[in-house]
């Protein structure tokens, strides 16, 4: 077991270092005129003046002097001194802005909000469905999970904001707390849940689908099983079959799924946040990619490629941990 | 002779299985033969029954067809505008105001406005659906923006398949070294983040100076190079199983030749996974690329699509709160499209499923 797990820890560092190697690259594939023609739009918005010295010395940091190759390794070595360089929008560090607790904060409950209420609502639907396979339940939670796949993110929460903010005024338009007023204690408990109401309900209904069909599919083979019909030949109850026979080994793949869920919950939803104006990472990234600027761009994507290699080794190891039958080798 | 009458046999029992299978309703007329009772089906055609038993993919199939139509024969038909043809009938808007003076008369000031373009016109006949920012027709810009949007996500996942088809198949066929290198490239890709990725991308292409025409196709044509791991974890898996059933190992024993093993008895098998797969990702390409249309990084002015169309409402606030006829009815064609992909990919899955009995 230890063995297996330091060999994968190998493996996923060196999946790590292509993935990388691919995004810088990528990222060198910009023309420098173009990098040049950012640095100075930035500068003159700090008000400074750029010195040829200034972005002589940002191109040494990051780099982009040299050939891809060159480049990639000065990179790499920093990133081993822990050097991720500083942005060029505001030139603070890229670690502590990406790592701002209040920005990774702020994504994090938006997402562990969002993914309990997931999981509340499509594993009852999941298992309903499958109880009722092909019946008008089954049709009516297919239809509703289908349209909420089928839903881009930014129309959807663009409506939900015109409807519910704009035009009926349940909720507050976007942001996070109400700057008019400074809530404490209960009240701006009651300000937070109203400001992530209309967010938290546009990642839902859109994630809800994937989560409700694994479930039916899991259900539905479980339920088709051998051990099924025994139980049901014993003349057990109906709900005891289903709850406690069929859901715990339905059980299986969510938990595993579990692991999987790590880079959702630290990468920040891009598109949501922007659209409600959620100050969270998602946000900050893409306002970084869209203004080209490589240092958060590299670490940031660097960080949700470590996450999803952390993802998929614990999900491995959890499905070990929770199946006794799957043995890791 | 003998051999010829056994596998006559055999198929006559295979014809038996199936009609079993396609029994509608037991007919307990005991005079008339069984087989005169029993309609037989080509596999072909229980696929189709067991396809279109599902109402949601025959209404899949309808939406999709209706878009098609729309979005091609609409502009055949619907010639009053063009895709990028300003209406420049001259529209005059009036603000009235009354202002009190200090010794208490009253005015009344009217503030004329005129524009040279009738832009953000309400539906009227002249216009079904108004007309945008740039006073161009918003229901010709969705038809227009519809051709766009499904020719993009249609050659976007054809490219995507072939490559992972390919390269799924080579992994899981030959196996060993190649299996290996080929699926730790997958790792890699399956790290990147797709949506940033493409924002990437978009601002590589964006600062390269890429012309406008052919921006959307080669961003979508680099994302392929990034999106094929799916497919071919899906084809590498299904292929590592086929091998090693019987009859590949009897088409090897008949000496066969690689590419017809490959081809002819490898591929089948695996179709029905890659089809619904590609139906299904044929969806997510249509919402990929109105995000990256959304995000500004998609296809640009004065092209059409259904994201850019909607994009205007991130800049303009107005536009988001008083001209639904804006932005909403693209939304509206795009959430079509997905849904008719999902819809026809759900069915196919249930149809093209082997363990369904019904």
């Amino acid at each position: 077991m230890f063995k297996y797990i330091l060999k994968r820890i190998g493996v996923s560092l060196l999946i790590l270092l292509g993935v990388s190697f691919i995004l810088y690259a990528l990222l060198r594939c910009l023309p420098t005129s173009f990098v040049d023609l950012k640095i100075e739009a930035f500068m003159s918005n700090m008000g400074e003046a750029v010195t040829q010295e200034f972005k002589d010395q940002l191109y040494k940091t990051y780099g982009l002097d040299g050939t891809i190759v060159e480049g990639y390794f000065g990179w790499l070595g920093n990133v081993c001194r822990l050097e991720f360089g500083n942005s060029f929008v505001n030139q603070r560090p890229v670690l502590a802005e990406i790592f701002n607790a209040n920005r990774l904060g702020t994504s994090f409950f938006f997402a562990a909000i969002s993914t309990v209420f997931e999981f509340l609502l499509a594993i009852p639907l999941g298992v309903t469905a499958a109880r009722h396979q092909y019946s008008i339940r089954d049709y009516a939670v297919t239809v509703f999970v289908l349209i909420g796949i089928s839903l881009p993110s930014f129309f959807f929460g663009q409506l939900l904001k015109d409807l519910f903010a704009n035009k009926l005024g349940w909720f507050p338009v976007s942001g996070m707390f109400d700057p008019s007023y400074s809530y404490t204690g209960w009240d701006a408990i009651v300000d937070y849940l109203r400001h992530m109401f209309l967010p938290v309900l546009t990642v839902v209904v859109l994630s809800i689908g994937g989560r409700m069909r694994m479930t039916r599919t899991n259900m539905l083979e479980v339920l088709n099983s051998d051990y099924i019909r025994t139980a049901r030949a014993k003349g057990l109850k109906e709900n005891k079959v289903v709850y406690k026979h069929a859901f715990r080994n339905t059980m299986i793949p969510l938990v595993t799924s579990l692991a999987g869920l790590i880079p959702g919950l630290f990468s920040g939803a891009m598109i949501t946040e922007s659209v409600f104006d959620i100050e969270g990472i998602g946000k900050y990234a893409l306002t970084a990619m869209q203004q080209a600027d490589i240092p958060v761009i590299m670490t940031y994507n660097m960080f949700l490629a470590f996450l999803s290699v952390m993802g998929v080794l614990m999900s491995d190891l959890m499905y070990g941990i929770v199946d006794p039958r799957v043995k890791l080798e | 002779m003998e051999e010829k009458k056994e596998l006559d046999m055999q198929s006559e029992e295979i014809q038996e299985t199936t009609a079993a299978l396609s029994v509608d309703t037991p007919v307990e007329d005991s005079e008339t033969p069984l087989d005169k009772n029993v309609k037989l089906m080509s596999p072909t055609r229980m696929l189709l029954r067991r396809f279109f038993r599902s109402k949601l993919s025959l209404i899949g199939l309808i939406m999709l067809a209706a878009l098609v139509v729309f979005c091609w024969l609409g502009p055949v038909v619907y010639t009053r505008w063009g895709e990028t043809e300003t209406d420049r009938v001259g529209v005059a808007d009036f603000d009235e105001e009354i202002i009190i003076t200090e010794n208490g008369e009253e005015y009344i000031q009217l503030i004329i406005t005129e524009n040279d373009i009738n832009k953000l016109a309400p539906p009227s006949w002249d216009h079904l659906l108004g007309t945008d920012e740039k006073g161009l027709d918003i229901l010709t810009r969705l038809m227009y923006g519809g051709q766009l949007s499904l020719t993009v996500s249609f050659s976007a996942v054809f490219l995507t398949s072939l490559l992972g088809i390919v390269l799924g198949g080579v992994a899981g066929y030959y196996g060993g070294v190649v299996d290996n290198i080929i699926m730790r490239i997958c790792d890699m890709l399956m790290c990147l983040p797709t949506l940033p990725l493409m924002l990437i991308i978009g601002t590589v292409l964006d600062a390269n100076g890429v012309p406008q025409e052919y921006y959307i196709y080669l961003l979508m044509g680099l994302l392929s190079l990034f999106s094929w791991t799916g497919m071919a974890r899906l084809v590498r898996g299904q292929i590592l199983f086929l091998r090693e059933q019987e009859y590949m190992v009897a088409a090897e024993a008949m000496g066969y030749s690689t590419p017809r093993r490959i081809f002819k008895h490898l591929l089948p098998n695996v179709l029905p996974q890659i089809i619904v797969s590609m139906t299904m990702s044929l969806g997510s390409m249509i919402l990929y690329e109105s995000t990256l249309s959304y995000l500004g990084l998609g296809v640009r002015v004065p092209y059409a699509s259904w994201g850019t169309m909607i994009e205007i409402i991130s800049k303009d606030l107005s536009i988001f709160q008083n001209n639904f006829n804006v932005w909403g009815p693209p939304g509206i064609c795009i959430v079509i499209a997905v849904l008719g992909f999902n819809f026809i990919g759900d069915g196919l899955r249930d149809a093209l499923d082997p363990k369904q009995r019904r």
